[in-house]
């Protein structure tokens, strides 16, 4: 059986702009220690997707469809259940440490204060774990450091300590949401590392979520890339990579430049990400995509499976694609409105209402990291 | 390639003052330019990378007179920006602009686009007739991708992307000689950054600029960049062009940085090996003595401690004693220790 089975997940927050579908229909499962990576950009409903499983939506947001952990059904359980789960079986770090660690608190005391509640354990024994835990994700001189409160931290230490605090009462699941992002390259490389050989040491699952494809490649089995709130593409790393079926994948691994290959120029993906509370009727992804036909409009198509393991929401034919990939030119600089649209026979970007998607899906939502305990 | 900018001995140094210290104690020294000399050239663009904390924005601000610094820096008809009075500096702003990080934080709300673009044409040139600034601004928007009827509109009313071709526009509408963009593309999305990364190259083409291109993304700077130089607390560490620099770096920072870049393509993943650098990056207000980055340097000897390393080699500068790729015992004592 699979460890966290997610079933038609979707979520929505009542704005005053009306309902924002920040996540449609997803469908995922993850096996015991297995690791799979969430793409997309700002806007894709991917935080907010791992915010839906961990019962912490924003007050505004409500989720629909079945997540179950182990068989047990988590979603919009009573906080009495899910704050069992939480801490204990499923963990969550988050992008910014700082934010997320209590500035008035001792590193040692918000540690132990976990254990306290979860475990039962004394105070004291709780901070010797604590030293243990932070150990064990190489902070220097744990027994001195956990006396300090968190901003005497750099930033990759305050990264560790987060991750520390998460794996405290050895969760099965590990949710970590950008947790590099806000890091240099040489620190991310070490919490990628830390994370990965505490993965294998502890047999925990991890969902990574993240905008960062390199960071995909590095550490994932298998990706799902998310766009406008839905799945699009799912399937294991390597062929996904090699061969990406749906149009925005593609688009989107050609749109990076590369450390080590030298790239002549960078093919944009025209236009702009899609406002999630006015979402185009058919595909998300219909006005900037090249392949798009007229059905393109009308239908979202759903995900299906196309090899083993591997699905895509597309009406393209895979042939297309592949064919098209091959032979594509870099294309001149497609831009977001104006000649450049006009060139490309795009239709010209509808700006008022495109304008402000890109911040307004996200943006409208008040404050989605706030808990809703009761 | 005549040599628009030359930069010696640059040096910035913030003074701060512990709290509580008795008013007669010295304050700290923070130093965080310390000592930096390069060459732009004319058209080239010269790409700056480095982690947070290395003095890469303070470069910046530094040259276009944000920030105080000593030092020289040279333009292309002999002044020294550095010594300039204010009102002198003047004449030259308008051959330096600048592009900053966060897109929507850089532009003023209460201003609509087009008198945000017009503001430098007003202030800089103010002989010239309003109907010929509008015509400018439009020309100018429809150079950076804008419809030239969104003119009226206010920054919040664009996206994330359309912002930055914003400020990109309100720094060429003067037509400087260079302009420095600091992380320009960073706060944006992987998808809309490739928009604005192709934008800058071919705006650079068109109008023969010089770039200060500054970002952590080691690989946008790559593809960006003419020639690259890398910080290290306030200091240069390898200054070379981009091919040679990506391709055989010398300095072991250099190859550490550039081997914790992340590829997105998992079989080059899987045989990627990091040199992982040890401890944290030492606080600038109290550096190690000789070489900076012998504490963390998987090569360090007794004669980086006691002597600075210069910047040194020509066309490709290292500024290490013993420049050279690591070899795979020195790798392998880095992950031991790390």
């Amino acid at each position: 059986m699979a460890l966290l089975d997610i079933t038609g997940l979707s979520v929505g927050f009542q704005t005053h702009d009306g309902i924002v579908r920040a996540v449609q229909d997803v469908n995922l499962s993850l096996d015991q220690g297995e690791t799979l990576g969430i793409v997309g950009e700002s806007g894709s409903g991917k935080s907010q997707l791992s915010f839906a499983i961990m019962g912490l939506l924003a007050r505004n947001g409500r989720a629909s469809g079945s997540v179950r952990f182990d068989g047990q059904e988590i979603l919009n359980a009573p906080p009495k259940v899910i704050n069992r789960i939480r801490a204990e079986q499923i963990a969550m770090i988050f992008q910014d440490p700082m934010t997320s660690l209590n500035p008035y608190m001792r590193v040692s005391d918000q540690m132990a204060e976990v254990l306290v509640l979860h475990k039962g354990l004394s105070k004291r024994d709780a901070v010797a774990e604590a030293v243990r835990m932070l150990d064990a994700v190489r902070i220097p001189d744990a027994k001195g450091r956990v006396r300090l409160y968190p901003h005497e931290f750099s930033g990759g230490m305050r990264q560790r300590v987060m991750i520390a605090m998460a794996l405290l009462c050895r969760p099965r699941l590990l949710i970590a949401d950008e947790p590099t992002t806000a890091l240099d390259v040489t620190v991310q490389a070490q919490i990628m590392q830390l994370l990965a050989d505490l993965r294998r040491d502890f047999g925990m699952a991890m969902i990574l979520i993240t905008h960062d494809l390199g960071v995909v490649a590095g550490s994932c089995e298998r990706v799902a890339v998310m766009y406008g709130g839905r799945i699009r593409e799912t399937g294991p790393v390597r062929p996904i990579f090699a061969d990406p079926a749906h149009p925005y994948t593609q688009g989107l691994l050609d749109a990076i430049p590369r450390v080590d290959q030298l790239d002549e120029e960078l093919r944009a993906i025209p236009g702009q990400p899609p406002n999630m509370s006015r979402p185009p009727s058919g595909c998300a992804f219909e006005p900037r995509c090249p392949y798009r036909r007229a059905e393109c409009a009308a239908i979202d198509p759903p995900l299906e499976g196309f090899a083993p393991g591997r699905a895509r929401a597309c009406l393209a034919g895979l042939d297309e694609l592949r064919e098209r990939r091959m032979r594509a030119e870099p294309r001149p600089d497609l831009v977001a409105a104006g000649e450049g649209a006009a060139e490309t026979d795009l239709p010209a970007t509808d700006l008022p209402e495109g304008a402000v998607a890109g911040a307004g899906a996200a943006g409208s939502t008040p404050s989605p990291q706030e808990e809703t305990r009761p | 390639m005549s040599d628009l900018l030359t930069v010696r001995d640059l040096r910035v140094t913030f003074s701060l003052r512990r709290e509580g210290a008795m008013p007669w104690a010295s304050p700290t020294l923070l130093r965080a330019v310390n000592g930096v000399d390069f060459t732009l050239r004319a058209g080239e663009t010269l790409g700056i990378v480095g982690e947070s904390g290395c003095g890469k924005s303070t470069l910046a601000r530094a040259l276009i007179g944000l920030v105080p610094a000593t030092g020289q820096a040279e333009w292309i008809d002999g002044r020294d920006l550095l010594n300039l009075t204010p009102r002198q500096m003047m004449a030259y702003r308008q051959d330096i602009q600048m592009v900053f990080q966060d897109p929507l934080a850089s532009l003023n709300p209460r201003m609509t686009v087009g008198q945000i673009i017009a503001e430098p044409l007003v202030t800089h040139r103010p002989d010239l007739p309003r109907a010929e600034i509008r015509e400018r601004v439009r020309a100018m928007m429809e150079k950076v991708g804008l419809l030239p009827n969104q003119i009226n509109r206010y920054p919040h009313e664009f996206s994330g992307g359309q912002c930055q071709r914003i400020g990109i526009a309100r720094a060429l509408i003067v037509e400087p000689r260079l302009v420095i963009c600091d992380e320009p593309v960073s706060a944006l999305d992987v998808s809309i950054q490739a928009q604005v990364i192709n934008l800058l190259i071919r705006l650079q083409k068109e109008l023969g600029l010089s770039l200060i291109f500054i970002a952590h993304d080691l690989s946008v700077v790559k593809h960006v960049s003419d020639r690259v130089m890398v910080l290290y607390l306030g200091k240069v560490m390898e200054l070379a062009s981009a091919s040679d620099l990506y391709g055989s770096p010398q300095h072991p920072y250099t190859q550490a940085l550039l081997s914790a870049v992340p590829v997105p393509d998992p079989t080059v993943e899987a045989a990627r090996t990091i040199v992982p650098l040890k401890g944290d990056l030492p606080s600038p207000m109290n550096p190690p003595s000789g070489c900076v980055f012998r504490t963390r340097c998987p090569r360090a000897e007794a004669r980086c401690a006691a002597e600075v390393p210069a910047l040194a080699g020509g066309d490709h500068a290292v500024a290490c004693h013993f420049p050279g790729p690591l070899t795979e015992a020195e790798i392998a004592r880095a992950r031991e220790v790390a």
